[in-house]
């Protein structure tokens, strides 16, 4: 089975790139939106829906598909753009973007967008419906996975903990916990909020098959997602813990003072495509 | 100003005055020689398992305390233990339900109402996901004091959209309930009586209906409307009453959401009767608030009173004294409405 409908030539490189593109069409739109973190996990979104995973972009409840959770639902401009470059949404969507009547709300909600798996929003809930689902395909004896991203903010919160535990417990190998490691949570630095580190040591502790990438490298990103995969049937869970840069892809957000919503000017919806296409790969 | 909640239990000295102990987590609500039936719940989750092979339990270290541990000896590889860990427990349930599955995940009802609140609004509910929430301990049946005390279960749960409400009297009741529950697709909280559960409705030709409030007796003087065990005491009531030549109706509303509102609104409207609203639970936010909007809004006014628990943390100590105390014993129930019938 494909991965994807279109372009099965593309590169990886390529397909970040559109994310990427998608992404800051979708925030010209309303004028914001959380791009700066779009702009980090495009290349973690690219290798997931055009390297690791299952799926059937004209029928995104197939029962064979591997899963994918949104726990941090602000990321939904993200997941969005990697939606429609997977052609689940169709692009012209993008236009609709955060608007009445849209199937593309601002937070992610499982009711509103093929290929939304949860709804998100209230922050530390996507670990623990993970550790459900997986629970429910090796029930169901489905060699499927169930991927999940969440933010390093949501580090913060007790029910995570609960699921790394729970998924050590019940082994669950099925699962590929992704977390993206920018930094940069509602009231700051995410390590000054709330010290998480050594987080490789922690999650390694709870049991886990534990990876710390470069979350804008893709062939350190794409080497960790084989390597999890890799673990199905070895008994563990599998956390992928991915340092990225917000604003990735364009050099004057990626300089910007760093903030969880960062303001971006009217006019700078379009430097910033431009920037982007300065660096478009082939 | 807290009473001394425990005293009557402490003090033991008086010559033959039984000691009363606090009635912390394991007390039977049955009252004494009263008929009862033990773990209804457990029993008739296995029997709904056996031909419902999407039926899975869940517990969050309180199996043997919401009877699920029966479940999970008949089917011990449908039998989730999710650890002390509500959260986890009910956005796992959620997503077995996303994949098919109708977990059924028990803890007490203070942990589900107030802990994991969040997390079944929006992995449950606000997904609509088929988890069935079944929680010990409901409303003032635990002495052990307000940690344990689930008072206001029913108002956070009234208000959250796509929640099926249901408070059942007896062990029939809960019987008959789980298997409706499992036929409705969706979200369900029933509350839930365990160990030896006083039997009481077979003797009325009771049978539980999803959404249907049913008369158990009529009267014309006096119309209690109740949920829970408050319907075993307002039976009761009702059948003490008749020593003062008082005669009581009672309507048992086991679904508080969604409500039956053309038979809350026939019994009524038929005139000259005392309504009163009993239910084991704040009177902020439950039966007794829910009934009283409907009125209000249709235009049905008869003398209206209610009973139910104070707003206030409530004393820990033997359920019977509480009980007495708050006002939702029987003798307590027959009191007021002498009073109010003047």
């Amino acid at each position: 089975m494909s991965t994807a409908s279109i372009g099965h030539n593309v590169s990886l490189e390529r397909r970040a790139w559109n994310i990427r593109r998608h992404a800051i069409l979708m925030g010209e739109v309303q004028g914001q939106g959380y791009i700066a973190q779009a702009l980090d996990i495009a290349d973690v979104l690219a290798t997931a829906y055009f390297h690791a995973m299952r799926y059937r972009p004209d029928d995104p409840e197939w029962e064979g598909r591997d899963r994918f959770l949104l726990s941090n639902g602000h990321y939904a401009i993200a997941l969005y753009a990697a939606l429609i470059e997977a052609g689940i949404v169709p692009e012209e969507e993008l236009e609709s973007y955060g608007s009445d009547e849209s199937r593309l709300p601002m937070s992610g909600m499982a009711s509103y967008t093929p290929g939304m798996e949860m709804s998100g929003g209230s922050l530390g809930l996507g670990l623990s419906i993970a550790v459900g689902k997986c629970l429910g395909l090796k029930r169901k004896r489905s060699d499927s996975r169930v991927y999940t991203l969440f933010s390093d903010g949501e580090l913060d919160e007790g029910s995570v903990w609960e699921a790394i535990m729970s998924a050590a417990h019940y082994k669950l190998d099925n699962l590929i916990a992704i977390v993206d490691v920018n930094n940069q949570q509602a009231d700051g630095p995410s390590t000054s909020v709330m010290a998480f580190e050594p987080l490789t040591d922690k999650i390694e502790a709870f049991g886990w098959f534990t990876q710390r990438v470069d979350g804008n490298d893709l062939g350190e990103v794409r080497d960790a997602f084989d390597a999890a995969k890799a673990q199905h049937g070895r008994g563990k869970p599998s956390m992928i813990i991915a340092d990225t840069l917000m604003g990735k892809g364009v050099p004057f957000l990626e300089a910007r003072e760093k903030n969880h919503f960062i303001r971006v000017e009217g006019h700078e919806w379009e430097l910033a495509l431009a920037a982007l296409e300065e660096r478009k790969p082939a | 100003m807290k009473p001394a909640a425990t005293k009557v239990a402490s003090g033991g000295s008086g010559a033959g005055k039984p000691r009363l102990t606090t009635s912390a987590m394991i007390a039977s609500i049955a009252s004494e020689g009263q008929r009862t039936k033990p773990a209804p719940f457990g029993h008739a989750l296995v029997e709904l398992a056996r031909q419902d092979d999407t039926i899975l339990g869940m517990t969050a270290d309180l199996g043997k305390y919401t009877d699920l541990h029966i479940f999970g000896q008949a089917f011990p590889d449908r039998y989730y233990q999710m650890g002390m860990a509500e959260q986890l427990l009910f956005g796992a349930a959620s997503g077995l339900a996303a994949e098919g599955f109708t977990p059924v995940a028990t803890t007490y009802a203070v942990f589900a109402s107030r802990r994991a609140y969040d997390f079944i609004h929006q992995t449950i509910a606000e997904e609509d996901r088929n988890v069935k929430i079944v929680c010990a301990l409901p409303g003032l049946t635990s002495g052990y004091g307000p940690s344990h005390q689930a008072t206001e279960d029913l108002a956070l749960f009234r208000a959250m959209p796509n929640m099926v409400v249901i408070d059942p009297c007896d062990a029939l009741e809960i019987e008959q309930a789980v298997t409706a529950m499992g036929r409705h697709k969706g979200p369900v909280y029933l509350r839930l009586l365990r160990g030896q559960v006083p039997l009481v409705l077979d003797e009325y030709g009771y049978s539980f209906e999803l959404g249907k409030a049913k008369m158990l007796r009529d009267g014309y003087e006096v119309l209690f409307i109740s949920s829970g065990i408050m319907t075993m005491r307002a039976l009761e009531a009702a059948k003490a009453l008749e020593n003062d030549r008082i005669d009581a109706a009672v309507l048992h509303v086991p679904t508080i959401k969604p409500l039956d509102t053309a038979a809350i609104l026939e019994a009524c409207s038929r005139p000259g009767r005392l309504v009163v609203v009993a239910e084991n639970h704040t009177v902020n936010g439950g039966l007794g608030e829910a009934v009283a909007g409907l009125l209000m809004r249709e235009g049905v006014h008869p003398v209206f009173r209610m009973i139910g628990l104070p707003d206030e943390f409530l004393a820990a100590g033997a359920l019977p004294t509480l009980h007495d105390r708050y006002g939702i014993s029987t003798g307590a129930i027959c009191n007021r409405v002498k009073e109010w019938l003047g």
